[in-house]
């Protein structure tokens, strides 16, 4: 009998009967089952999406402006922060003289960003001072830039062609002078070569002792020993070896024989052995007087 | 001969490369269900969990990662019968294998219970080169076996050297490095209908795989469900599949006869059909829920709804009693078994030292089978179920699985038959090697 109503198909004959695959669909599930495939299908296909899709849109000029300038915009404000701003400056060490120079080296415009510091750069010109034998610059809390000044400590007079120069110990220049009586504590050295025998120089300068106040200033002669000069033009040759001693030895007879205060010129020391001492013109003549009294030639 | 022994040679490099890849396929081409297992191999235990029990069998290097089962179709008694059906089948069963174990399988092996295999059991003799034998004096040994004339559409399946035997000593598993002088060889050949074999490679390779070995069912049942004694002592396997029942004699670990009768589960199915006029479908149906071979009064009384789909009230409320349905599948059982029967008495089985029968296949399964086989094949026999192995799912632990998980040993672990061994130098190149030097001494 044949049903009048039409009847939705009985279960198992909506079963597909064959199961199998087709052939290139069999093929494709293989394909993705290689190693190769299925690594590319799940890491190189997305990469390669966002790639295409970064490229798309930085090809655009407006997207690459935008960009930087955003990413311009995001770095100032971070920057113009206040607590990366810099309001005032404060030098440390030296002299009122080299602070004063030092803050006008400086010359940034107060208040500025911390990032906008060239804090090596500052440095580096702060160093190129004569003065100044290093600088410490950092920023400290509270937005303060601080130069910390060591400066250089003249110990020696240089008389040379350009003028009287204040060196330091290393020989470096400290800075010009403009009379030796503004700086009478240091010693005076002149002459080819006197600023590489600094060290020489400060050694009989030390010795002086007594007649420390006599002491004009150091000469170097020859650019191999030195000569002590004194005031009423006296002279003292020391030699090229041990000139300390001998100028010991020169003060020791000074204070003996009272060598110095007679009318001497020049005290020669070049020879240890032999210390030769030139007179002045006065007590020659002298001299050659009362020789001739004595013995009755001459005059 | 000398192609397919090649051809054999081929298939062993190719399983060789399997390996190393790590990944294989099984392909059981049955009559009622094409089975696929795939294989993943890691090296020897790497699965083990603890110390103490080591490999069993050395399966325990392998692991299936994927199985899936199929209805064949186009498959008959064992014997491809439709290509483009059975290509379709099998390319479902290794997709879906393939989808669970979530890897390409680019290498199968294959087994196949029909072809009408036939065994010959030859013996070659060859004087030792030197003092000892060496790996080609076996060579030359399996060389120097005359070939019987199997007819030129038959191709050679297995070919197993099943004893040596040295001077007057036999039965040596392996001669080599043993002194002696006179070598004789056992080897026991298989041969099956070339033409199915290359209906199931054609069909191999419709599906893009590459076959990395070919096995007769009956012998790679006979490997799973037999335990090692009876392996060892003498037992056949009866491997009762849906289309062909294939019964494989092991003796010493090896197979020395394998015969196939064509008849199995399907035809049981087909009578029940036939006699209570219902569909296959449903006929397997009741088969398996209902079947039996031993009636009771009981059964007199259990009444099974046939069923029907016609439309028509008095066809689609028949029942039909358990009794007759028993009666209808007995004969056929009685039949295939009396067929195995005289398959096993043509092969000298009451010979063997123990005559354990061993059931597996999926007709196995009919309640009260070792019963009746015991009437008709002898008082020993049981029922037997493969071997377990890593990862196997439990559906596919039943005794309808031998074939396949026989198929996945074979593949570990393949015992060694002719085409292992070395050819003989004199057949390699020696004739062109000759011909080259003749050439030389001509010629300068």
């Amino acid at each position: 009998m044949r049903s009048l109503i039409r009847r939705p198909a009985a279960p198992e004959m909506a079963i597909r009967r064959d199961p199998a695959p087709s052939r290139w669909g069999y093929r494709y599930q293989r394909m993705m089952l290689t190693p190769l495939y299925r690594n590319g299908m799940r890491i190189g296909l997305p990469i390669l999406l966002v790639a295409l899709i970064a490229l798309s849109w930085f090809s655009h000029e407006a997207n690459r402006k935008m960009l930087s300038d955003t990413y311009a915009e995001a770095v100032q404000a971070i920057h113009q922060r206040p607590e990366f701003m810099v309001a005032s400056l404060k030098v440390e060490g030296g002299t009122e003289a080299l602070q004063t120079e030092v803050s006008a080296l400086v010359n940034v415009s107060f208040p500025v960003s911390s990032f906008d510091l060239d804090l090596a750069a500052l440095r580096d010109k702060i160093e190129a001072v004569p003065a100044v034998q290093g600088a410490v610059v950092g920023v400290q809390p509270g937005g303060v830039l601080t130069v910390q000044v060591t400066p250089r400590v003249p110990v020696a007079i240089w008389r040379s062609e350009i003028g009287l120069q204040m060196i330091d110990a290393a020989g470096a220049t400290v800075g010009p002078l403009t009379a030796r009586s503004d700086r009478l504590d240091l010693p005076l050295i002149a002459g080819d070569g006197a600023k590489d025998a600094l060290d020489e120089a400060m050694a009989i300068y030390a010795v002086a002792g007594p007649i420390a106040p006599r002491v004009r200033g150091l000469v170097r002669m020859g650019e191999r020993r030195w000569d002590v000069v004194l005031d009423r033009d006296q002279r003292i040759l020391l030699p090229t070896e041990a000139p300390v001693r001998a100028f010991e030895r020169v003060i020791a007879m000074a204070q003996a024989e009272d060598l110095l205060a007679r009318e001497v010129t020049v005290v020669d020391f070049r020879n240890d052995n032999r210390p030769t001492i030139r007179m002045m013109e006065p007590a020659v003549m002298e001299m050659r007087r009362i020789n001739a009294a004595l013995t009755g030639t001459g005059k | 001969m000398r192609q397919l022994y090649e051809t054999q040679r081929a298939m062993r490099n190719m399983r060789k490369a399997a390996m190393q890849r790590g990944v294989i396929a099984i392909l059981d081409v049955g009559t009622s269900k094409i089975a696929c297992l795939v294989l993943r191999f890691d090296g020897p235990e790497r699965f083990r969990e603890q110390d103490g029990v080591g490999s069993m069998a050395g399966q325990s290097q392998f692991r299936v990662i994927g199985a899936a089962t199929t209805r064949s179709r186009g498959v008959r008694f064992g014997e491809v019968d439709a290509m483009q059906e059975t290509e379709r089948a099998i390319r479902t069963a290794l997709q879906a294998a393939q989808k669970m174990a979530a890897v390409r399988v680019d290498h199968v092996i294959a087994c196949l219970s029909g072809a009408r295999p036939k065994s010959y059991g030859l013996d070659g003799a060859v004087d030792v080169a030197g003092q000892v034998v060496t790996d080609q004096d076996i060579g030359r040994v399996l060389a120097a076996c005359d070939m019987p004339d199997y007819g030129y559409d038959r191709e050679v399946l297995h070919a197993h050297p099943v004893n040596f035997a040295l001077d007057h000593r036999s039965g040596m598993a392996d001669p080599r490095g043993q002194i002696g002088n006179r070598l004789t060889t056992d080897l026991h050949l298989l041969t099956v209908d070339a033409s199915v074999l290359q209906n199931v490679l054609h069909c191999i390779k419709r599906c893009d795989l590459e076959c990395a070995g070919l096995a007769s069912s009956a012998y790679v049942s006979g490997i799973s469900s037999l335990v090692e004694d009876e392996q060892e002592l003498g037992a056949a396997c009866i491997d009762m599949g849906g289309g062909a029942t294939s019964l494989s004699v092991f003796m010493k670990k090896h197979m020395i006869y394998a015969d196939s009768v064509r008849m199995g589960g399907d035809h049981v199915t087909n009578d029940i059909s036939m006699g209570l006029q219902v569909p296959m479908a449903t006929a397997e149906r009741i088969k398996t829920f209902y079947g039996g071979v031993f009636a009771t009064g009981m059964d007199d009384r259990e009444m099974i709804e046939i069923g029907g789909d016609t439309g028509d009230w008095e066809r689609d409320r028949r029942t039909v009693s358990r009794a007759e349905l028993i009666g209808i599948m007995r004969p056929r059982v009685e039949e295939i078994l009396e067929e195995v029967r005289q398959r096993l008495d043509a092969a000298g089985f009451e010979h063997l030292p123990s005559q354990q029968i061993v059931l597996t296949g999926g007709a196995s399964q009919i309640p009260g089978l070792d019963g009746l086989a015991s009437r008709i094949l002898g008082s020993q026999v049981r029922l037997g179920r493969p071997l377990r192995v890593q990862g196997l799912p439990q559906a596919a632990t039943g005794p309808a699985f031998s074939a396949a998980v026989g198929l996945t040993l074979f593949a570990a672990h393949p015992q060694d038959e002719w085409w292992d061994f070395e050819i003989p130098a004199e057949r390699m190149s020696g004739r062109s090697f000759k011909k080259a030097v003749k050439w030389f001494k001509d010629n300068w």
